[in-house]
């Protein structure tokens, strides 16, 4: 059991809330008390400031080593496009490496650098994130320079230009030679039609090929403003001090009125959809993407959740208990008989996103034996948990796994700062981590059995088949002779 | 298992450690024994968190492996998942049971075969109930695999199939060329190929592992919630079911032979992106040339966005995504490389850049200013390689393996700060040779 205490304060005209996990549990306690003796020590809670203009200030203090990383989010990804600019989300993203009125292209990364530090960005469908790791006495400089490209983004059309070419050669490495992120780009675009989820992140080719300066100076303008955004920083820190620096850097940034987000909603599917998929490969491919139910921040509260979200807890143990160790029930039955179907096989499922939620059977067939055998067999497990439930050893040892898993989690400042950036661009309040796992102890084995006979028909399955061909080698080797140089 | 849908985020850029970075902790003292059984142990305590963490590491690595069996290595090294034996007391455990267990502590083993090195992995929670019966598992895992050979028969065609599979990609193609034409017959330019897969037996990786792996052989790296009687302890656990015994001096391995001309491949393959690779063999991590060629290194082409390279072929003119350049130290000198992609009609003007770059660094060396960014890079950002036990853990293991002074972490920013513009020069112009240096092109027009 766990008891969240939410602990508004006001302070500096910031609302606050920070939050302390305790718990304890028969059977459990010997991980239990290694928990609260990690959480329990002084001042290490995370922390969450609103500040006036809106935006967002969350701090992990962490004091093992004299670092830290500083993360600037801004909720919009590429399911915030439109048909015709897919990829702008990340194409803007490069382009915040370009330079402001005061920093000039490239000066951002050396800056940086010159102090000791590491940095990068990310875009995803749902979310932009911006990040410096840093020696904790840098914190002031680097949030100088990310609140002002947050703020003051300025390139020229040549840089953007330039910039779009190096996206296209990672679309490029990423996709186009990599027949199995062509076989789910494909994917998405088949099970979602009105939801932004269909697009890639990194966008179509043809879109990129096409996409002008303006393309992203208005998705900027549009989207990047204080209320859209959240900084968080985790490491060697005191909370009072960066929230002073936010204040300085971040507090006096102008907001802006953020546009409507139009749903898109997905409609139901009604039927199962299918599509092959060609690609130079030796090994078939076969995934299966059934559209389930997961966790919307407004389900959560201090009461029951709602019956999705408990739906998507039971979801959560069904995952794990098809694929969460070695041995688990999809390996056992389908990669290790002397007859096995598969290669490999894989079972995905994350309960938290902005859109629609997917949970993924996956596997390659064994030599001679058909995708279609495959997919029957992953489908035939997840019929067995329906038919047969799980076992309570199952159970706990997935419940297990995760409660470990949280201590080692504790290592990783970075990953933590990461943690709390994703489920505030999911809209979930601080405490979701821990308060997540708590309600994963109390799923049943009859909850798991539930979710696998509800959600795994044909109506909402979406089946992709990679169908492998030869590689075409239409030109010819030249090979100079030995010696010769250019 | 291995192929899983993620939420994959693109980053704005792939760091592919080419480099194994040398790391450190200043001021952390690193304590260090001889523990009864002959094992080397090496101990950092870290007690922030109930964990810990203990790397094994033997010279096993593939590049001992027998010619016609490469692979071998890491084939046992995979195969120790396939259960342990039976012994007094204690059940057989399969494949299965042993997963579940691992499961049910919430700790975990692996074991893995670079060319140098066969290394082995636990990570537990330190409270004593669980440590107890995770070090007991490992022992087991570590001292009684049962190699079933049932289901190596089993693995073995999955193993075939991967190979042919990654084949297919234009990575593995042109990697496998360039190695071979570094290395030649070096045992770093091996690739594990079907018939070497056909000849290896489970009666192989159980011989392996009788030979290898032997407490007195092994090189143990802990870091974690554990004091120096509990460190050792844990090690005396760990270590119970290897045979005790001696430890023979193992036999030399040849060296990489440098090149004496230069060569040039043009691979034909039909991909979105033409791939670039240029290098030649580089330093054994023993060389005293490290700490000028790491900082100069960083300056070419390994310091990520502000590095040269970087700065010529992506930032400048957009021809590529990633471009790196890196040495790869070990036992034996490994490859000095720069690799690229580009669309294919880019290949060439992409290669002729790099060439002409690689040049006027061989030629003129850095400027002072390019220098001094560098070290206040690495020297600024030193606390950065030292800041979780995972870090912590590659950097005592660093420190066992190539067995480097215990201080080296705390002397590591005075190594990078003592490095010249005039040391730089002279190691590159000792280290690569321009007449001297392969190139592949895959996929260009």
């Amino acid at each position: 059991m766990e008891h969240i205490k939410q602990m508004p304060r006001k302070f500096m005209g910031n609302y606050t809330v920070s939050w302390r996990a305790h718990c304890c549990r028969a059977g459990l306690a010997w991980l239990m008390l290694g928990l609260f003796a990690v959480l329990a020590q002084a001042g290490d809670e995370t922390q969450q400031f609103i500040l006036r203009n809106g935006l967002t200030l969350i701090v992990k203090p962490d004091h093992r080593a004299p670092t830290a990383v500083h993360m600037l989010w801004v909720r919009v990804g590429s399911m915030d496009e439109v048909d015709g600019t897919s990829g702008v989300a990340h194409v803007l993203e490069h382009m915040l490496f370009k330079g402001t009125p005061t920093v000039k292209a490239g000066d951002f990364s050396r800056r940086v650098a010159a102090m000791g530090g590491r940095e990068n960005a990310f875009t995803n469908k749902d979310y932009t994130g911006y990040y410096q790791q840093i020696p904790a006495a840098r914190l002031a400089d680097v949030m100088q320079l990310e609140a002002d490209r947050f703020a003051n983004n300025q390139w020229s059309d040549e840089d953007f230009r330039k910039e779009l070419e190096v996206v296209k050669e990672e679309r490029r490495l990423r996709t186009e030679d990599n027949p199995h992120a062509r076989l789910y780009e494909a994917m998405a675009a088949t099970s979602f039609q009105a939801s932004p989820y269909r697009r890639p992140v990194v966008g179509w080719m043809s879109d990129l090929e096409s996409m002008v300066p303006e393309d992203a100076r208005a998705f900027y303008r549009r989207w990047y403003t204080p209320a859209n955004a959240a900084v968080v920083v985790a490491g060697d820190v005191d909370p009072q001090v960066v929230l002073a620096l936010a204040e300085k850097y971040y507090g006096s940034l102008a907001n802006t009125p953020l546009p409507e987000r139009k749903p898109r909603t997905e409609p139901a599917q009604n039927g199962v959809r299918r599509l092959d998929f060609k690609a130079p490969a030796e090994q078939a491919y076969v995934a299966l993407g059934f559209k389930v139910p997961g966790i919307r921040p407004d389900a959560l509260g201090t009461g029951p959740w709602d019956a999705q979200a408990q739906d998507a807890l039971a979801l959560t143990v069904l995952a794990a208990v098809l694929d969460g160790y070695e041995g688990a029930r999809l390996d056992r039955a389908l990669t290790q008989s002397e007859d096995h179907v598969a290669d490999s096989v894989g079972a995905h499922y994350g309960a938290t996103a902005r859109g629609p939620v997917t949970f993924m059977l996956s596997g390659v067939p064994a030599s001679g034996k058909s995708s279609a055998a495959l997919e029957s067999a992953l489908r035939a497990q997840v019929r067995r948990v329906a038919d047969e439930g799980i076992s309570a050893t199952e159970l706990k040892r997935v419940v297990n796994q995760w409660t470990a898993s949280e201590v080692y989690q504790q290592d990783s400042v970075f990953n933590q700062a990461r943690k709390l950036g994703v489920n505030w661009a999911s809209g979930l309040p601080l405490s979701f981590e821990s308060e997540m796992l708590g309600r994963l102890r109390g799923v049943t084995p009859e909850q798991v059995q539930a979710v696998a006979a509800r959600y795994f028909g044909d109506d909402e399955l979406t089946v992709a088949t990679l169908l492998p061909q030869p590689p075409s080698l239409k030109r010819k080797p030249r090979t100079p002779p030995p010696g010769t140089r250019h | 298992m291995l192929f899983r849908i993620c939420t994959t985020a693109l980053a704005r850029w792939t760091v592919l450690a080419l480099l194994p970075m040398a790391t450190a902790w200043a001021g952390l003292p690193i304590e260090h024994w001889q523990h009864a059984s002959g094992a080397q142990v090496y101990l950092v305590r870290s007690m922030g968190i109930p964990m810990v963490d203990l790397q094994l590491d033997f010279d096993a690595g593939d590049r001992r492996s027998p010619v016609g069996k490469t692979g071998l290595a890491g084939v046992m090294a995979s195969s120790m998942r396939n259960g342990v034996k039976a012994a007094p007391g204690l059940n057989a455990l399969d494949e299965n049971a042993l997963g579940e267990a691992w499961a049910d502590l919430g700790a975990s083993f692996s074991a893995s075969a670079g060319s140098d090195r066969l290394t082995f992995a636990l990570r537990s929670l330190t409270y004593p109930d669980v440590l107890s019966q995770a070090s007991a598992l490992a022992a087991r895992q570590l001292g009684e695999p049962a190699f079933p050979e049932k289901l190596w028969q089993r693995d073995r065609p999955k193993l075939i199939a991967s190979i042919k599979e990654a084949n297919t990609r234009p990575a593995t193609v042109v990697g496998r060329a360039f190695g071979k034409a570094v290395y030649g017959n070096h045992p770093y330019g091996r690739e594990t190929s079907e018939s070497d897969l056909n000849n290896i037996s489970s009666a192989d990786m159980q011989a392996l592992h009788a030979q290898a792996v032997r407490s007195c052989y092994a090189r143990i790296s802990l870091v974690g919630a554990v004091d120096r009687a509990q460190a050792d302890a844990l090690v005396a656990k760990v270590l119970e079911r290897l045979p005790r015994g001696d430890c023979p001096g193992l036999p030399p391995v040849e060296e990489v032979q440098p090149l004496t001309a230069s060569s040039e491949q043009r691979i034909a393959f039909d991909s979105a992106q033409a791939h670039v690779m240029v290098g030649q063999p580089g330093i054994k991590r023993s060389s005293p040339d490290y700490f000028a060629l790491l900082v100069g290194n960083h300056i070419l082409g390994g310091g990520g966005f502000t590095a040269r390279l970087t700065e010529e072929v992506r930032e400048k003119r957009g021809l590529t995504y990633g471009i790196y350049s890196g040495f790869s130290p070990g036992l034996h000198a490994g490859a000095f490389t720069i690799n690229l992609q580009t669309r294919p009609d880019q290949a060439q003007q992409a290669l002729d850049l790099v060439r002409s770059e690689l040049q006027r660094f061989l030629t003129d060396g850095p400027t002072e200013q390019e220098l001094q960014a560098a070290k206040d890079n690495l020297i600024g950002g030193f606390a950065l390689r030292i800041d979780s036990n995972r870090k912590l853990l590659d950097n005592v293991a660093n420190i066992a393996w190539n067995q480097l002074p215990l201080d080296y972490l705390d002397t590591w920013t005075d190594q990078v700060q003592r490095i010249t513009t005039k040391d730089i020069r002279e190691a590159f112009s000792r280290t690569l040779q321009a007449q001297n240096m392969v190139t592949v092109v895959l996929g260009g027009k």
